[in-house]
């Protein structure tokens, strides 16, 4: 016997909770969507509208013009790019590397994994900026500086990721991995052909974060190219936003290009995304 | 075995531990060297006028009232902002897990949206939103019956306005975490509850929060690490200021280090926020070893 059928007042109450919950569910949704849309309907607007009063939701008639001038005159396409292969470069690098050590911590033997485990693990709560000054100076000393690889370097391998992956490596049976070495197969094949297939999902999490963390950095890139042909999107952006201060719809769109990628990639993988980040990596 | 599982492991976690060597823990032990020397532009040219200083960066920075107020106001968007953040994740993880609600999905996507996004972008539309004329908050203030705020150009609120933007844009991301912790709640737990005539309150108060605890610790201290570093927010923004009320540590050590290209002191910057992160993660012992426990015990 359920409490709703001891109580007759329980349906009122419950259809309460239902609506209770409902409202709030959508009000926080508008609140959260509301920054979004307006950027994209800004962007829409011809020059100045955002900016009148009484304030406009909508564009009086929809243009295109400022992506035009953003992909013409401003050169849009080429920070694109250069977003594109940072994010990519750092994202394929990231996930071999740490796939390969993340599976290595957890289901190989050798000297010293626990020690390393442990200073990892600890290392875990350093901030970037602490080393990011002597890091400008190794790269300038290496002649990085102003280059895409200078830009990928701290994100080619990374503590979380490690561990992101050796968390959901230590669940594939050892009897599999036995049964292989039984059967002759080298350490290195098990890896690419058992072990490899079976992490495809933790993969695809630890993929759209480094691409996710890799595009929308700021400070790093900010740091590393001086030169301003070289910029990814957030700081060319950034830059455009002293320039063009006043030009509101303008900024809207070049807002809208810059984060509409990552929304796509995210939207696209979300389902492994997320059941990746709450079953392994965030139970440390 | 041993060989060969030896080889393979050399093989396999050599390239990631060589990067992370190279260019997390060099870096990290070289900042700490730098910290205790001069180099600044002159030494960026010619490594000869370079000096060692001991601790002449530290005693300096703490003497500093510019220092100080980047620490102050630091603390503040920490202090006010990380607890703010995990209150609307946990009221955002609470309504999608209700037993009740429909489409969580679609609104645990929504929700999510603004962490996909990156902070300069959002930067941009926000400073629109805190417009003082043109701006919607302020339209809205208006429309009902308040007066106008100037949202970034005046101290006392510069610093709100850029907490509620962060809000925005991180609350999402715990709101996961802190789901899949709800998730991981016994259902028999509330059922229990609900037959000893626990009310809704009380059975979030007996239940719900006892048990999340060790994930609202973790979430905690991942927010805290993460809200000591803030930079973007202000860079974009209000640049620091108005009179230096939005100047965080972080934005101290890049204006120190790559505009005036004082590296020594910019290092001892950054290796102060590193102390105080420090002694912050130490508080937080407590919470992780009870996070480790209960993962022992109550596993989905």
């Amino acid at each position: 016997m359920t409490a709703a059928q001891r109580n007759p007042a329980l349906p009122m109450r419950r259809a309460a909770a239902v609506i209770g919950v409902h409202l709030l569910l959508v009000a926080a949704a508008a609140l959260t969507l509301f920054p979004l849309l307006w950027m994209a309907a800004a962007s829409l607007m011809p020059a100045g509208e955002a900016t009148s009063l009484p304030p406009r939701f909508f564009p009086s008639e929809a243009t295109l013009e400022h992506y035009r001038t953003l992909l013409g005159r401003l050169d849009l396409a080429r920070y694109l790019g250069a977003s594109a292969v940072v994010a990519l470069g750092a994202t394929v690098l990231s996930v071999t590397l740490n796939s390969m050590a993340g599976y290595a911590f957890a289901k190989l033997r050798f000297p010293g994994r626990e020690r390393l485990g442990r200073l990892l693990l600890a290392a875990l709560v350093v901030p970037g900026q602490v080393g990011m000054l002597p890091l400008f100076l190794l790269l300038r000393e290496m002649g990085l500086l102003n280059s895409y690889l200078g830009v990928i370097v701290p994100s080619m391998a990374s503590i979380f990721g490690i561990f992101l992956v050796r968390q959901y490596a230590e669940a594939i049976p050892d009897a599999l991995l036995d049964a292989a070495r039984v059967d002759g197969a080298g350490e290195l094949r098990i890896f690419a052909q058992i072990a490899l297939p079976l992490c495809r999902p933790i993969l695809v999490t630890l993929a759209v974060a480094t691409f996710m963390g890799t595009w929308n950095d700021f400070l790093w890139p900010l740091v590393v190219l001086t030169d301003d042909r070289l910029y990814t999107l957030p700081v060319a952006l950034a830059g455009l936003f002293g320039e063009h201060l006043q030009d509101t719809e303008l900024m809207m769109a070049g807002a809208v290009v810059t984060v509409l990628p990552v929304m796509l990639v995210f939207l696209l993988l979300q389902r492994y995304y997320v059941s990746g980040l709450t079953a392994g990596g965030l139970k440390g | 075995m041993k060989r060969s599982n030896l080889v393979a492991a050399a093989v396999l976690a050599g390239p990631a531990l060589i990067v992370i060597a190279a260019f997390f823990f060099v870096p990290l032990a070289a900042s700490l060297l730098l910290s205790l020397t001069d180099f600044d532009i002159y030494s960026l040219a010619d490594r000869r006028a370079l000096h060692l200083v001991g601790f002449g960066n530290y005693t300096s920075l703490l003497a500093d009232p510019l220092f100080w107020r980047a620490m102050r106001n630091t603390a503040y968007f920490v202090v006010v902002g990380g607890p703010l953040s995990i209150a609307v994740s946990l009221g955002a993880a609470l309504l999608v897990d209700a037993k009740v609600a429909r489409w969580k999905g679609l609104f645990r996507t929504v929700f999510f949206l603004p962490v996909t996004t990156t902070i300069v972008a959002v930067a941009v539309v926000w400073r629109y939103l805190y417009h003082p004329r043109f701006g919607l908050l302020n339209q809205a203030l208006a429309a009902l019956g308040f007066a106008p705020i100037d949202w970034l150009g005046d101290p006392a609120w510069s610093m709100p306005a850029i907490i509620v933007m962060a809000v925005w844009k991180n609350f999402g991301f715990n709101m996961i975490v802190l789901l899949a912790g709800l998730q991981a709640i016994p259902e028999r737990l509330y059922e229990a509850a609900s037959l000893d005539g626990a009310g809704a309150w009380r059975r979030f108060t007996a239940i719900t929060l006892p048990m999340l605890a060790p994930t609202l610790g973790f979430v905690t201290l991942l927010t805290a690490i993460g809200y000591f570093q803030l930079f973007a927010e202000p860079y974009v923004m209000t640049q620091g200021g108005p009179a230096g009320s939005t100047r965080s540590v972080v934005l101290l050590m890049y204006e120190e280090g790559f505009r005036w290209w004082n590296l020594g002191r910019a290092s001892a910057t950054a290796f102060l926020l590193f102390l105080v992160i420090v002694a912050v993660s130490m508080l937080q012992w407590p919470w992780r070893r009870g996070r480790a426990l209960a993962a022992q015990g109550v596993r989905p």
